[in-house]
């Protein structure tokens, strides 16, 4: 816990230098710009429930460097109402390519009965060829735990407004973790499908599908726990962003 | 001049400066505040000039929105001055922040050229500046505001210089008919806006309904070609602007297409029709159906009279043209934006009660292996089908003008699939992929002893063996693409008018009318590249934005070539400031400019002479581009403190 304070605290030194250093624009006026985008917000129609779930993410800075956060997360509906999971992410994101920006960041899991989980993020995001957004994130955490974590959204046009977007997300992890339920290897997959139609570029409504599915010990591990290894249900949320 | 008056007080002052301006130019304070269907800017003749810089709404759109006037009108007073005389112009600000007016194109001392940082500190809040200077050219110019996104909000208007002498072009009637575009939004919030989605305002992109149509078309396996290439570059083919009609109105001296500018006519007369695009962003394809025009004059410098039906403005040119309407009938002047997205219209009619049929938007044109620096000749355009390309020989392209080293920098190169390029001008070899004596264009290519400007010191000018060379500093995350074989493209009409089967106006067409305005023989040549990123909404030259950027020095009446390399996918009228653009059009022929439109995959070069000591501004002219970083300070230096500088460096 010590470990990962000093780390975001460095962090936080790191962005200031490099966020804080202007690129200057035309007249002495520093150019900063930041996005707030609720990529998802959404119901998901679950086997025990309904489900609020969101995924997020803000940045802040010039065109090479911006401080970056994002934070995704789960709380169920029902029974008075129970975050299941949440994650936060802050991070230095830098361009180091056309397309593509590296991130070095820290995360927390809080875990609503567990303990949190603390890590440090080492990643790349950016726009694949055929417009694949792409995000390939490697977390280390503290007592020797790691997750290896590939995301991939692609947007199809059916109109200029009505929009499919296909997305999958992968986790892998290099050591179990009891406590959480997750064994090595792969350990879950995310997929989703949502159609949405923007009213506006910044505010679109959507409906879709999304499906979860356990592997390896970590499916084990649901088992055990009397639990399902995979669940589909079908979404309706919006997407905004300003 | 004191600014520290609070702030409700100055808003009152300036509610007064305003009022007392509108009065005197018969204006009631409603009509100042509400311009709804007014007619256009009033002209102001003279060589005295009290200008006021202030902020009133206008309702363009239904809605008042704030906007940046002089004197309280948009577009701002047309100035009608007479060469050889010298003008005073006091100009008070009235706004909260910092103002300036640019005279674009106009020869005049440093301090006059009002770009703040450069020029002089800008207009402060509350103060006056006299800018003064005697007028040593005529013809059609315009002036706007050079600090922050004021031009986009209003501050612009035209300028006309009457010749010293008789105008060989005697006309019954003369307009001038600025072109601009409006936007209800504030320009801060678009511009942040194309930070973060820069294809917010593009609502032309291709859907999967337009793939399978292609498919029905073209069949299945030469459509996943085409759209292979723009997927694996992670462009679009219908970037054709950045800011469209999505937000913008397109405004004819202030009138929107239902506000209908009318400019009246007898039948037969000669009508002298003085084009300026005075947009932020935007790029008009113009023509008057029914009617042809003959040119008498681009960015005021007289031409040759060429007759055409249709003509590309870019952002910053003027067009002075005549027409000869002999009908008792109305004529729509019709201005369509580069990206279909919108048009301005007028009309020109000899009854008020008349008007003329406004034209379809033409379907949006897609850009092609062309305006990605492939070579003029894609196949649309050559009739080649997908079949040749097959028997393309790859070591030899490595040989000829293409370099596999950039190839594999990854994001255009990564892209190129050599299997569907079909890309004659490659295996020709030369070094840049085309025979340029085949186009037209033996003057520079062959002066092969104008040696390359390069300098240690400046990233700017790097050794390079072809102008076509890629500096080091195009490989970064600003830059995301470079042109392979850009080409000379100035008799091309560019894309979207090029199956005309009328004529349009090409630079080719047009030359000065008094033969040679200065030498053809430079002493040196900077070249540089235009660059950006069309994802992060980054531009720059040469991969560097001005913000790292040092000053290009040019040594005082020195005749210096300057070749620009346009990387992007985008069109750039690229403007230098003091100095004129002698544009080389191939066979020894000037073409005399102060801003040059440049199309996507073009080369192109022309000649400056140094003859005015200073800090000038060079930029392209679409203004979020120049914002983000399109932008070099030039200094124009004593030779002799160049030669110093170069002995106490040895």
């Amino acid at each position: 816990m010590k470990a990962s304070m000093t780390l975001s605290g460095l962090l936080v030194a790191l962005i200031a230098v490099f966020v804080g250093t202007p690129a200057l624009a035309m007249e002495g006026m520093p150019a900063r710009f930041g996005q707030i985008l609720v990529d998802q917000l959404e119901a998901r129609d679950a086997d025990d429930g309904t489900v609020a779930a969101w995924s997020a993410n803000a940045w802040y800075g010039g065109d090479i460097n911006k401080l970056y956060f994002a934070t995704e997360g789960e709380r169920l509906m029902d029974r008075g109402g129970e975050t299941e999971s949440l994650e936060t992410r802050l991070a230095w994101s830098r361009a180091f390519a056309p397309y593509w920006d590296w991130q070095l960041g820290v995360r927390r899991d809080w875990q609503p009965d567990d303990p949190n989980r603390d890590w440090v993020s080492v990643g790349v995001m950016g726009v694949a060829p055929y417009f694949f957004e792409t995000e390939a994130n490697l977390f280390l955490g503290e007592s020797g735990h790691s997750e290896l974590r590939l995301e991939a959204e692609y947007e199809l046009l059916f109109t200029q407004r009505l929009i499919l977007t296909p997305e999958v997300e992968a986790s892998l992890y290099g050591k179990e973790d009891r406590d959480l339920g997750i064994g090595q290897g792969l350990a879950t997959v995310e997929a989703g499908l949502r159609l949405r139609y923007e009213i506006r570029r910044e505010f679109a409504p959507y409906i879709g599908v999304h499906w979860e599915k356990k592997f390896g010990d970590t499916a084990d591990f649901a088992r055990d726990h009397g639990e399902d290894t995979s669940d589909t249900m079908l979404v309706a949320g919006i997407r905004v962003w300003y | 001049m004191t600014t520290s008056f609070s702030l409700p007080r100055r808003r009152f002052v300036q509610g007064l400066a305003l009022g007392g301006t509108a009065l005197g130019l018969g204006l009631t304070p409603t009509q100042l505040f509400a311009r709804q269907g007014q007619t256009g800017a009033p002209e102001l003749r003279g060589n005295q000039f009290q200008l006021n810089i202030g902020a009133a709404d206008v309702n363009l759109t239904g809605r008042n929105r704030p906007a940046t006037l002089v004197n309280g009108s948009l577009p701002a007073p047309t100035l009608r001055w007479r060469e050889g005389e010298t003008v005073t112009l006091r100009v008070t600000n009235h706004l909260p922040e910092t103002t300036s007016i640019h005279w674009h194109g106009l020869l005049l001392p440093f301090q006059m050229d009002g770009v703040p940082g450069l020029s002089f500190d800008g207009i402060a809040p509350g103060e006056t500046f006299t800018y003064q200077f005697p007028l040593r050219q005529s013809g059609t110019y315009w002036y706007h505001s050079h600090s922050g996104f004021q031009e986009q909000s209003g501050l612009y208007g035209g300028l006309i210089i009457d010749p010293a002498e008789a105008d060989p072009h005697t006309v019954d009637r003369d307009y001038a008919v600025v072109l601009s575009d409006w936007s209800d939004q504030d320009p801060k919030r678009i511009y942040a806006t194309l930070k973060k989605l820069s294809h917010y305002y593009n609502f032309s992109e291709r859907t999967l309904f337009d793939t399978l149509r292609d498919f029905r078309e073209k069949g299945v396996v030469r459509t996943l070609k085409d759209r292979h290439m723009w997927n694996r570059m992670r462009m679009s083919e219908t970037d054709l602007a950045d800011v469209t009609g999505y937000t913008y109105s397109f405004l004819v001296n202030g009138h929107t297409p239902a506000a209908n500018w009318q400019a009246r006519f007898e039948p037969g007369e000669r009508i002298k029709l003085r084009f300026i695009n005075a947009s932020a962003m935007t790029i008009f394809d113009l023509r008057i159906p029914g009617l042809d025009m003959t040119v008498v004059a681009m960015d005021g410098q007289p031409v040759k009279p060429v007759r055409f039906h249709e003509c590309r403005l870019g952002v910053a040119e003027t067009l002075d043209v005549i027409v000869e309407p002999k009908d008792h009938r109305a004529y729509t002047l019709f201005a369509q934006t580069i990206d279909r997205s919108g048009y301005a219209r007028g009309t020109l009619t000899p009854d008020p009660s008349l008007s003329a049929e406004v034209p379809e938007l033409d379907p949006v044109p897609l850009l092609g292996h062309r305006e990605m620096g492939m070579g003029a000749m894609d196949h649309g355009a050559m009739g080649h089908d997908s079949g040749a390309m097959k028997t393309m020989d790859h070591s030899r392209m490595n040989h000829g003008g293409m370099d596999h080293g950039d190839m594999n920098h990854g994001d255009m190169s990564g892209g190129m699939n050599h299997g569907s390029m079909n890309h004659q001008g490659m295996s020709h070899g030369t070094q840049d992929g085309m025979d340029h004596s085949a186009m037209g264009h033996t003057n520079h290519d062959t002066n092969a002893a104008v040696p390359f400007a390069v300098s240690a010191d400046n990233p700017d000018l790097p050794a390079r063996q072809s102008a076509t060379e890629h500096a080091d500093s195009e490989y970064g995350p600003g830059v995301d693409m470079r042109a392979m074989s850009p080409v000379p493209m100035l008799d091309d009409p560019g894309i979207g008018l090029r199956d005309r089967d009328w004529k349009v106006l090409t630079y080719a067409d047009l030359e000065y009318a008094h033969g040679l305005p200065d030498s053809t023989q430079p002493e040196r040549e900077i070249v540089l590249h235009l660059t950006g990123n069309m994802e992060r909404y980054m531009w720059s030259f040469n991969g560097i934005p001005f913000a790292d950027a040092e000053p290009l020095e040019l040594y005082h009446n020195e005749r210096v070539r300057l070749t620009l390399v346009n990387d992007t996918m985008m069109h750039h009228p690229i403007h230098l400031h003091g100095l004129w653009s002698d544009l080389e059009l191939g066979d020894g022929r000037l073409l005399r400019k102060h801003t040059l439109l440049v199309k996507p995959g073009e080369k192109l070069s022309y000649l400056v002479r140094a003859d005015a000591l200073g800090r000038w501004a060079y930029h392209c002219h679409l203004l979020y581009h120049m914002e983000a970083g399109m932008f070099r300070e030039v200094r124009v230096v004593p030779r002799h403190q160049h030669h110093t500088d170069e002995e106490s460096r040895s």
